[in-house]
């Protein structure tokens, strides 16, 4: 056998498309569990934080179709060791708004739904305390921050550097709590047949939620099967599991029925995560030429009083440019909120809007092009770790996005251009997100007649994994894509961690590489480079991150240019066009890679312009709890984007020289948007979303200005 | 309250009890098994439930199963009856999806905004609110396209996808 390399990188089409577009690709709920489903409805807590003190399912109990009602008083109780707001109805305490008091188990969801409405509760309650601040007396710093990352770091002599600097920059930008919202809500369908449980969910690795279920009900590997093979988006909120899972199994337990939990889109902002706001001074010191001489980025940030959510805000900036002082600090407040959890590009997200926000202020400051001012800084190793990048082509991305756009000859002064009633500005802001690859392990199957079956617990969210993973399988085994049946999303598969931190194809699609490789020796060795005709079964896997990951700093790196147009008028805010350029590896999928890109990038404008959950500071919900009131892009909010990668070679990050591209879109895209404002405007958010009003509030100054 | 009600979906008829409180989305998605239109909110907010009733969209979830008695119900599923349907073939060629959550109702919608288009209805960016023709043009496609959210955010692929079926079908220019 040869290695033909054709099929990487070229746009075949999803080998899921055609499903999807006529509806029928199953989803967690689509899924037949071979028998009537029965429904879940639960009892939403209404207060923050306090105790039940009367809770009466008697009236619910009674009305026809009620199968059960699940309260603290009569829930099984669960086992030992699950965390934050997994032990679903084991106590009488209440942590969170929103957080389940009780269950209803129906016949039907429309009977369940009524069912919960008779369902009294009352409680005693504390005051909620859900305003996040810089100056809060409670205000800790955590032992280490999600994903291993140091709470602080420190280089040098910031305070001293920032005093001498020829420039400075000191500016705080804040960024709301945001919802992930994929389009699926949360659905989880569970079945027991007897200590065997089933379950049909949304996730992002059916492994992570095994995990637990095992946990919660005291059982062995072999006795949870979770499958999902199609999710309706994810974007961290379906990484890791929440109470939909631990209740579906309960209630299936309790009733002794096939249940089904789906979250309704209100429930979808208490019980399953959200990003905390957060609030980050930055300051820069930079000499007259921009060569930036400190950098100091501290964040504040909330968790909630159930889990430790450390949100690695400042880490973009401990790579993203050269200054010899530097500091970065993440402090939290637990406050009375729902946990919160990863959602994409977790720390990236908001801590590159304010990096690259001030980027754009000290540009201006020292009358240079924001382009420019980000190539002087260019830095040759990792600016912390002090070790070379595995790949850096930042300044690249920057100089073709630069040329896409039609850049050149931009005039640096901001609220200067106007067409009709239009204002119209640019802005530009890098983006980054680290390079990973994690264990997974993966079993091919070589069947006689030529087919080749691959297994691995992947998951594709929406990535085009069914389609990068079957090319992969396809190139390492030298044969076509049509001869590959690819398998994922099921826990009965070899094991894989979930689609996040953009490690998905990087960690899944090595394993399949090394199988192959090994499938391909061993055809070679034992039967002549021919698969033999009762075919061939072949184990492996890899064992974790690259091995290189010590001696190299590995970040994808890209950059964004937007052009935004503000009504004078009203304040609204149009970006009729972007170039939005990367350098993550190589890339397996020229067609699915493209919208991941574009994806990515369109949630940062929507971030930018409109996305924010409004705790209410007396009653403590979020009073914007759906798809109306909670605004997400709509297409009419989207212009023309041009999407473009330059070539890169990584020899270092894993097998296939890729860095993972799910998340590097949405970090920097809000900046870029911010800056493009400033530039239309004269008027510096420094708090998302740049919504209407805030162009009134802000007006005043943009008149002084002028 | 039950009732008996029979639903015309995609061509095939069904006879059912339902209660009165139940959306034609549940009625297809809980009763019938027909899972091609999504749920993505339940309030008429995301536009994933979009199917097309006697020819027109509908927010499938914001409709009384009772009040579709007899109506002609057809899905994206539906579309594709005869073989691949035009629309489905430019969201694959444009890969104007991601998850595919949102798609059907995406499809079912620019389905429903070409029929619009063909009986001359203007949106809001329409510049001659009295003009016999309507240019589906890109602003045009992301006006009347915007009540489907795609939280993929596939939306500058969908444009795309549904402008070539506009061109093809003589309601672009
Ligand atoms: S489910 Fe009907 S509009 Fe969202
Ligand atoms: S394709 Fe995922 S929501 Fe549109």
């Amino acid at each position: 056998m040869t290695t033909v390399d054709r099929i990487l990188g070229a746009g075949v089409e999803r080998i899921d498309g055609p499903a999807k577009v006529r509806g029928t690709a199953p989803y967690a709920y689509e899924q037949d569990p071979g028998e009537p489903i029965c429904h879940v409805a639960v009892v939403q807590s209404t207060v923050n934080r306090g105790r039940i003190t009367r809770l009466d399912p008697t009236a619910a109990e009674a009305m026809p179709g009620v199968l059960a009602v699940l309260t603290p008083a009569n829930a099984p109780r669960l086992g030992e060791g699950l965390t934050s707001d997994l032990p679903v109805l084991q106590s009488l305490d209440v942590h969170y708004q929103g957080q389940i008091v009780a269950a209803v188990v129906a016949e039907s969801s429309e009977i369940a739904k009524a069912a919960v409405g008779a369902v009294a509760v009352e409680y005693s309650a504390h005051e909620p305390d859900v305003v996040l601040s810089a100056d809060r007396p409670d205000l800790y710093a955590p032992d280490q921050l999600m994903a291993g990352f140091e709470t602080d770091s420190v280089i040098g002599d910031v305070d001293g550097a920032l005093a001498a600097a020829a420039v400075t920059v000191d500016a705080t930008y804040e960024t709301p709590t945001q919802h992930n919202n994929p389009i699926e809500m949360h659905t989880s369908m569970a079945r027991w047949d007897s200590d065997r449980l089933t379950m049909w969910d949304a996730n992002q690795g059916p492994h992570t939620i095994v995990n637990d279920l095992m946990t919660a009900f005291g059982l062995e590997r072999g006795q949870v099967r979770v499958i999902s093979p199609y999710v309706g988006g994810a974007f961290g909120s379906k990484a890791f599991t929440h109470p939909n899972q631990i209740l579906a199994a309960m209630a299936a337990k309790v009733v002794g029925r096939t249940v089904v939990f789906e979250l309704t889109r209100q429930q979808m902002f208490c019980l399953v995560g959200h990003r905390t706001p957060t609030i980050q001074r930055i300051r820069l010191g930079a000499d007259a030429e921009g060569r930036l001489t400190a950098i100091s980025h501290e964040v504040v940030e909330h968790t909630s009083r159930i889990n430790e959510f450390a949100e690695q805000t400042a880490t973009p900036t401990r790579v993203l440019y050269a200054a010899p002082h530097r500091r970065t600090t993440h402090r939290l407040a637990r406050l009375d909120v729902p946990p919160p959890t990863i959602m994409r590009a977790p720390g990236e997200t908001p801590g590159m809007f304010a990096l690259e926000s001030a980027m754009d202020e000290l540009a201006h400051e020292l009358g240079i092009d924001p382009v420019e001012l980000r190539i002087r800084n260019e830095p040759e190793r990792d600016p912390e770790r002090d070790v070379p990048w595995s790949s850096r082509n930042l300044v690249a991305c920057l100089r073709t996005g630069a040329e896409r756009f039609g850049w050149a000859g931009r005039d640096l002064r901001p609220g200067v251009r106007e067409d009709g009633r239009w204002l119209i500005g640019t802005g530009v802001a890098a983006a980054t997100y680290p390079a990973r690859r994690r264990k997974a392990e993966c079993r091919i199957t070589g069947h006689g007649d030529g087919r080749w079956t691959v297994e691995i617990d992947g998951s594709d969210i929406g990535t085009g994994a069914w389609t990068a993973l079957t090319q992969i399988a396809a190139d390492a085994l030298g044969v076509e894509l049509a001869a590959i049946e690819l398998k994922i999303g099921d826990s009965d598969l070899p094991f894989a961690g979930g689609a996040g931190g953009s490690t998905g194809l990087a960690s899944w699609g090595s394993a399949i590489v090394l199988t192959a490789r090994d499938v391909r020796r061993q055809l070679d060795e034992r039967y002549g480079g021919q698969l033999p005709a009762d075919g061939v079964v072949v184990k492996g896997e890899v064992p974790g991150p690259s091995p290189h990951a010590e001696d190299y700093s590995m970040h994808a790196f890209g950059a964004h240019f937007v052009e935004v147009r503000v009504d004078r008028d009203t304040g609204e805010v149009r970006l009729p066009r972007a170039s939005s350029v990367y350098a993550a590896g190589a890339i397996v999928n020229a067609r699915t890679a493209r919208s991941q890109f574009l994806g990515g990038f369109s949630m940062g404008v929507s971030m930018a312009l409109h996305e924010e959950s409004i705790a209410d500071e007396r009653f403590g919900h979020y009073v914007n709890h759906d798809l109306a009131e909670y605004h997400v892009a709509t297409n009419a909010d989207i212009g023309e984007i041009d999407i473009h990668w330059v070539e890169e070679h990584d020899p270092w990050v894993n097998e296939l020289g890729i860095k993972g591209i799910g998340e590097i879109g949405i970090t920097g895209a809000a900046a870029a948007v911010a800056n493009a404002y400033w530039h239309a405007t004269g008027l510096r958010v420094r708090d998302l979303p740049i919504t209407p009003d805030k162009y009134f509030r802000d007006a005043p100054r943009r008149t002084a200005a002028r | 309250m039950d009732t008996e009600i029979t639903l015309l979906v995609d061509g095939e008829r069904h006879p059912l009890v339902v209660d009165t409180r139940t959306t034609l989305l549940d009625a297809l998605r809980e009763r019938l098994r027909i899972t091609s239109p999504k749920k993505g909110c339940d309030h008429g907010q995301c536009g994933a439930c979009t199917v097309l009733v006697d020819g027109r969209r509908v927010n499938s979830c914001l409709v009384l199963a009772v009040t579709v008695d007899d109506a002609e119900v057809t899905t994206s599923d539906g579309l594709a009856a005869e073989g691949e349907h035009p629309l489905h073939r430019a969201f694959l060629d444009n890969d104007a999806f991601q998850c595919g959550y949102c798609t059907p109702g995406q499809v079912c919608s620019a389905a429903g905004v070409l029929a619009e288009a063909k009986a001359g209805w203007p949106s809001t960016v329409t510049d001659d609110l009295t003009a016999e023709d309507v240019d589906l043009t890109d602003d045009e496609i992301r006006d009347r396209m915007s009540g489907n959210l795609c939280r993929c955010a596939a939306y500058a692929h969908i444009v795309p996808a549904v402008a070539a079926v506009a061109e093809a079908e003589g309601v672009r220019r």
